[in-house]
């Protein structure tokens, strides 16, 4: 039996079902935790005197954008955390993996689901901090705030991170029991990847279109390695035994 | 004649040679070939051998921890066996054949597994889905209709009781047609009247003709349901019918009732043929060992009479299937303790 895209929509979809009447997912996760990442670097860009040094404003503008790209880490390794230890928990477990799905089916319709409103939320909310900058900050800020470099990292980093998250929660959630303990672990391991793009964000790494397009396909090839190793992990006895086959 | 004890018959063959009525392979919906799986040093059941018959609803039986679950596992293909062959719904029991296999049968486990913030409809149409049913809609309503659940399709799971839960489980089991239905446990923690709901549609299915795989550790249970049964406590220990096992294990035996004591009770009982042990149960009754109750007890009754004495009531011992399970369960332990 060959794989199947129906079976990974139907995973797909579930989740979505799942996440929709989640009152965790809708208040905290898709809500709250966006509208505190897009306040603060609002709030931040708008403290900007106009009459500091152009390095100074690369720096708080740097701070603000880095702040906005913690969401794409954040947000999907909560999601992702819950994957396979929230399976587990309510006991569904077991009656999916006795369905012919395959363990790349289910771990790519688990993926998507976390990657799809993570990446949407994370490009909506940096899209109102630009529509905020637009609006209400100084020309200068405002020009700052749209240099190329700084929409390509947004724009090109935002779902390198998310998939980086996506594997690394799943990766937890296969091996941890407590859902809680895999939230926290993924989140934890979602955020290295983020210090690299902070050091674009801060000018330590003086950025240019060549160095972020190579950064860009280093993540890319990490994140497919990261699937390999998640779709290894996935080991259907170990998962319904705690003991490997 | 010999007075006795524990009417016992002859001590249960183990494993393959306790089969009885056994399908052949070719018949079988499931057929098992001296199955083990070990985790590590621990065994979870060890050269387990049976046949289930296409149609048939076969009864798994056993002490906490005897290996019943882990079995169903390994022959949905959740688990890899350590050594044995097996084959289930006509396929080959490997690792390369857990997608083909797993299309073909279903599993409900002990725990309904429902997602509890989807509708009974969303949780079948997730499952439809998976086994990738062309007329999803069609089989749906088919298997809610079957567990009477048409009218709480679009109830949350998480509203349901847990008897509906329990038929919501039973209805995404149903939706493949599945070759073997395996339920594990279906009626554990349910109230009688739930209990009795799902045992009408167990009894339903196998009017239908569909093959069940009945893990319980309800032995009235099995007793109803099932038309064979196999007792697994790591090693399997019996299989048969029902009738059959209490043959096995247990001599028939009259029970006799008396108006009061009977003095020469050992002359008047020893010069009936067919009788081959008998004990007195004070105050005035008689447990008869016999080879074939229907014959010998015309001359029991007549050979009491002829001492004197007055019948009040004749009966043939039944032994449940509980007796038979008991008997090998606490043949297990007290083999361990030696």
């Amino acid at each position: 039996m060959s794989f199947s895209w129906a079976r990974v929509a139907a995973i797909f979809e579930k989740e979505l079902r799942d996440y929709r009447r989640n009152r965790f997912v809708v208040i905290f996760t898709m809500s709250v935790l966006p509208l505190i990442f897009v306040a603060v670097p609002i709030v931040s860009l708008f403290s900007i005197k106009v009459s500091v040094t152009n390095a100074k404003l690369e720096t708080s503008i740097g701070r603000s954008l880095l702040y906005l790209l913690i969401l794409p880490a954040i947000i999907p390794s909560v999601l992702s955390a819950y994957s396979v230890v929230g399976e587990r928990e309510q006991g569904t477990l077991e009656p999916l993996l006795t369905t012919p799905i395959h363990s790349e089916e289910f771990l790519i319709g688990k993926a998507l689901a976390a990657f799809l409103p993570a990446v949407a939320v994370a490009y909506a909310i940096f899209g109102i901090f630009l529509g905020a900058a637009a609006a209400f900050a100084h020309p200068a800020v405002v020009s700052a705030v749209f240099e190329r470099n700084h929409l390509l990292t947004q724009l090109l980093f935002t779902p390198l991170l998310a998939g980086w998250s996506i594997w690394v929660g799943i990766a937890v959630s296969t091996r941890v029991s407590d859902l809680r303990a895999a939230q926290q672990l993924s989140v934890f391991a979602s955020l290295p990847p983020v210090a690299i793009v902070a050091l674009f964000s801060f000018n330590v790494i003086t950025p240019s279109l060549g160095l972020a397009l190579g950064l860009a396909t280093a993540l890319l090839a990490i994140d497919g390695l990261a699937w390999r190793v998640v779709a290894a992990m996935f080991d259907r006895e170990q998962l319904v035994s705690g003991t490997r086959s | 004649m010999e007075q006795v004890g524990a009417p016992r018959a002859q001590a249960p063959g183990r494993a393959s040679s306790a089969r009885s009525d056994s399908p052949t392979v070719q018949s079988s919906a499931v057929a098992v070939d001296h199955l083990t799986k070990r985790f590590g040093d621990r065994v979870a059941f060890e050269d387990v051998s049976f046949r289930v018959g296409h149609g048939e609803v076969f009864g798994f039986l056993g002490p906490n921890g005897a290996g019943k679950t882990t079995t169903v596992r390994t022959l949905g293909t959740l688990l890899a066996p350590t050594s044995g062959a097996a084959t289930v719904a006509g396929i080959e029991l490997r690792p390369e054949n857990g997608p083909a296999i797993r299309s073909r049968i279903s599993i409900m486990p002990e725990s309904p597994g429902l997602y509890l913030r989807l509708t009974v409809a969303e949780n079948l149409e997730c499952f439809a889905r998976l086994y990738r049913l062309a007329d999803r809609r069609e089989r749906i309503e088919r298997a809610l209709r079957a567990v009477n659940l048409t009218d709480r399709a679009n109830d949350l799971c998480r509203s349901l009781s847990k008897g509906l839960r329990q038929r919501t489980a039973l209805a995404r089991a149903l939706l493949n047609d599945p070759a073997v239905l395996f339920l594990d446990e279906p009626t554990s923690g349910l109230d009688p009247v739930a209990t009795r709901e799902v045992h009408e549609l167990i009894a339903a299915l196998k009017e239908r003709g569909v093959t069940i795989f009945l893990t319980t550790h309800r032995l009235e249970e099995a007793e109803r349901l099932c038309d064979r049964v196999a007792i697994l406590n790591t090693t399997m220990r019996l299989v048969g019918r029902p009738d059959e096992l209490r043959a096995r294990l247990f001599k028939s035996s009259l029970e006799v009732r008396l108006r009061s004591e009977l003095t020469g009770a050992a002359a008047a009982l020893g010069g009936v043929p067919g009788i081959e042990g008998w004990e007195a149960q004070p105050p005035s009754s008689y447990l008869l060992n016999v080879s074939d109750p229907d014959a010998v007890a015309p001359d029991v009754a007549r050979a009491l009479v002829h001492a004197g004495a007055d019948i009040c009531s004749m009966t043939e011992t039944r032994h449940s299937l509980e007796d038979v399970y008991l008997e090998l369960v606490d043949e297990d332990v007290e083999a361990r303790r030696r």
